[in-house]
């Protein structure tokens, strides 16, 4: 075998492979950046300290729910009822948020539990019933929906607590508390899928469930774990947004899902499952916020923002395929 | 050389990150004959198909169809200037008929623009299934055919598309014999016809049988082109692998130790009334025609698929197995036929596939530890010598054998001590097929309990102590190593 030839003929390739491999794992942080740049030309009130601490104190909801949807999306699924149970888990809380009523970790214990019901009937009926998942979680959209409206009898519920509105207006160490909880799941939800043996296996079950399942993985219960997750940090969400607006709102979270599932898809993950990383969503669900953000100070009308959000978010997918 | 031919591909080199799949091939297909490319896996033969049928495009070199230079950008072209495919995985549409599937992208159409005329189209397919002696239905969904009368509708197909080159790439991998002998038998029509076929197998015995030219190719490099007359067997495989090969079987000598499984009264929906034991050190082959629930027994075992009725002993202590978990706790492996839907994860690293299914063993208490699970896989990639360019390289990217390979370290860390091999070394190169027998040998001698599972006779011979032979989902015969031969096997086997 003729070695001189062999390593002539490899070295230009692995190089060639590491810049195309650098773009693939970059490419999206590349976006940003480059979005955050022609912002801070564009206005000088983009890139304030001021302003960034607002941006990720708006996109804290959006990117918990987005993480939490992460996971059902690695491993093979989708979820479309976040935003309704942002709603319920939301009005439930405060329900029990009215002030000399109950202890803080009452409406606390409330909206995550109902969080994780929602999750398990949701993955239950998914795994056991072997209902598509597409169907079953937009059939709990509208129910959780409707329990949202007949709970708080369609009317907001306020006057709440100053402890729990503190949750998603307080501050600790300069912090607004919803960062604090953002970044807390960022952490989490990566050690999870990680270096953990679950997370592992929701990579595998999303990749191939078939040989998942034959190298002794318990396919049920890892999709199981992944829906009750997601809709377990979709309470969390919806207790920060109830304290944040000081209301339950039965209306609140409509189309959340959609704004969740679009930072998983900018930031990397594959909807047909068995790829994907927490930071990628957060970077995905960071790029909306400065977007957001960034119309509202070029003073560009709600309206003409939706089209331009919807071009971004495609743009950012068509040249991530590109890369 | 001044001969007609139809189609020549010159000095045709293809580069893939970190390997040249092809280094100045060259290819000559002339009409009428059956031109066989031989190869071990990573030889670069499907490159060169691609590249023949525009999934590819060369780095460099030539492609001169009928003394034209052409360069397909797309299998459409390829299809249109008279090339065909017929893929080692059939990609039919499931639920359209066989008419339909023959006449896709290609449907006649009535006088008003786009509109099918579905009684031509009908007609037509009738037709062509006729003139390859195949009584079907052409109104019939493709998914209720065979994989043989699936592989009739594409060479139909081709023909429809008047295709002057056939590329078959393993058409004989699933059938049985009497549907090979039926395939033979279109080829030589179609030969007669003009129609060039560019053959690919790894089967000796085809090989010889069906060739007029053949064509061996190592390392992406073409290593020779002769007439099948002038070459022998022997001869052949030193050239595939680039030395001799006296004898691919390492027999060893046996003492199998205590029994360690014992099935009694196995029956499932495709198998009744299985018995058998296996012992320590024993390797059991199991022959049997493709659907003579051979590989359904051996799932029932691994808990893949249902049992009605009957018990599973091990270690003489009755166990119930209802979930491929269950048989790995109770130390029982499953190297399975079908390793792209059972075996890998393809979309992950060979590493993550390696260690699937034994995460506990790099278990802190909550969390992995990445640098044992790395030494783990280190070490598995270095002692079944997979030929990967790092642990952390997409399984998708392997050849055959050596997907194969990660498979059995995968279910090798499971410590287990019965280990089933189902077709072990379907669809992969002679080296890496005699690296998977050394292994099963190596297995037994440690006192490991194997089942294996193969359509190829050779390799039932030369590896078992004894042999089950399965027909119609109950044990026919059974023979000691000493009394199988090729002959009695098939004589139970066929009925």
């Amino acid at each position: 075998m003729n070695f001189k030839n062999l390593l002539s003929s490899r070295l230009p390739a692995e190089n060639s492979q590491s810049i195309t491999k650098y773009f693939k794992q970059y490419g999206i942080f590349i976006a940003f950046l480059f979005i955050c740049i022609l912002l801070t030309i564009a206005t000088p009130n983009f890139l304030t300290l001021q302003n960034m601490v607002m941006v990720l104190r708006q996109i804290s909801i959006n990117g918990i729910l987005a993480i939490g949807v992460t996971f059902v999306i690695i491993s093979g699924g989708i979820d479309l009822s976040l935003g309704s149970v942002v709603a319920l888990t939301g009005v439930a809380a405060a329900s029990f948020a009215h002030p000399g009523s109950y202890g803080l970790w009452v409406p606390l214990l409330v909206g995550l539990l109902i969080g994780l019901i929602v999750g398990t009937v949701n993955g239950l009926i998914i795994t056991k019933g072997k209902v598509a998942a597409f169907i079953v979680t937009l059939g709990m959209m509208t129910i959780a929906r409707g329990l949202a409206l007949v709970v708080s009898d369609g009317r907001p519920v306020s006057n709440l607590s100053d402890s729990f509105n503190f949750i998603g207006g307080g501050e600790f160490l300069n912090i607004p508390i919803p960062i604090l909880l953002f970044g807390a799941v960022i952490l989490i939800s990566s050690t999870i899928l990680k270096y953990t043996k679950t997370g592992r296996y929701i990579y595998a079950v999303g990749g191939n469930e078939n040989a998942a399942k034959a190298s002794g993985i318990n396919v049920n219960s890892i999709k199981l774990f992944t829906y009750i997750i997601c809709s377990g940090l979709a309470g969390l969400a919806g207790i920060v947004l109830a304290s944040r607006i000081t209301t339950g709102q039965p209306n609140a979270g409509v189309a959340y899902e959609l704004d969740a599932i679009a930072a998983v898809v900018i930031g990397g993950t594959s909807l047909s499952g068995g790829s994907g990383k927490i930071i990628g969503t957060v970077v995905g669900a960071l790029i909306i916020g400065v977007i957001n953000n960034g119309l509202d100070l070029l003073n560009i009308t709600s309206y003409s923002q939706q089209i331009i959000k919807g071009l971004i978010i495609v743009g950012a997918v068509l040249l991530d395929r590109k890369n | 050389m001044n001969q007609p031919y139809l189609l020549k591909a010159e000095n045709i080199s293809k580069s893939f990150p970190g390997v040249k799949a092809l280094d100045k091939v060259n290819l000559t297909i002339e009409a009428g004959k059956v031109h066989t490319i031989i190869g071990e896996n990573g030889a670069g033969k499907s490159t060169l198909m691609k590249i023949l049928m525009g999934m590819l495009s060369p780095d460099e070199g030539a492609i001169i169809y009928k003394g034209d230079t052409v360069r397909f950008t797309s299998v459409n072209e390829a299809i249109k200037t008279g090339l065909s495919m017929i893929h080692q995985e059939l990609l039919p549409f499931p639920e359209l008929s066989i008419a339909e599937n023959i006449f896709m992208g290609n449907e006649p159409t009535t006088r008003i623009p786009g509109w099918i005329n579905t009684r031509e189209m009908n007609k037509k397919a009738t037709l062509l299934m006729n003139k390859l002696g195949a009584k079907i239905e052409v109104t019939r969904a493709m998914k209720k055919l065979s994989i043989a009368d699936m592989q009739m509708v594409e060479i139909a197909k081709a023909i429809s598309n008047q295709s002057e080159i056939i590329i078959m790439d393993e058409p004989t991998s699933a059938l049985s014999n009497r549907e090979i002998d039926i395939l033979f038998g279109i080829i030589e029509e179609l030969k007669k016809q003009g129609v060039a076929i560019l053959y690919i197998s790894h089967k000796m015995e085809e090989i010889f049988k069906i060739s007029d030219t053949i064509t061996v190719m190592r390392d992406g490099k073409h290593i020779t082109t002769c007439e099948i007359t002038e070459i022998d067997q022997q001869k052949l495989i030193s050239l595939i692998v680039g030395r001799e090969i006296n004898s691919i079987f390492d027999k060893k000598e046996t003492t199998p130790g205590e029994v360690i499984l014992t099935v009694s009264e196995l029956t499932g929906e495709k198998f009744k009334d299985i018995n058998f034991n296996l012992r320590r050190g024993e390797i059991l082959g199991i022959a049997g025609l493709m659907g003579s629930g051979r590989t359904e027994i051996v799932n029932s075992i691994y808990g893949l698929e249902k049992i009605e009725k009957g018990t599973i002993f091990i270690n003489r202590k009755k166990v119930k197995i209802s979930s491929p978990k269950d048989a790995i706790k109770n130390s029982i492996g499953l190297v399975s036929e079908d390793r792209k839907k059972y075996g890998l994860v393809l979309g992950s690293s060979v590493k993550h596939n390696i260690s699937l299914s034994s995460l506990e063993k790099y278990n802190n208490g909550l969390f992995l530890n990445l640098q044992k699970e790395n030494e783990i896989a280190d070490t598995q990639i270095n002692k079944l010598n997979i030929k990967t360019t790092s642990s952390d390289q997409l399984v998708n990217f392997l050849s055959g054998g050596n997907q194969q390979k990660v498979v059995i370290a995968k279910v090798l860390l499971n410590d287990a001590d019965i280990i089933i091999f189902d077709e072990p070394t379907r669809g992969i190169d002679i080296g890496a097929k005699s690296e998977i027998y050394k292994l099963m040998t190596q297995l037994a001698n440690e006192g490991k309990a194997l089942i294996l599972i193969s359509s190829e006779l050779p390799e039932i011979l030369g590896l078992s102590d004894r042999v089950l032979v399965i027909r119609e989902g109950e044990i026919k015969a059974e023979f000691s190593q000493a009394e199988a031969t090729q002959e009695l096997i098939m004589k139970h086997a066929m009925a």
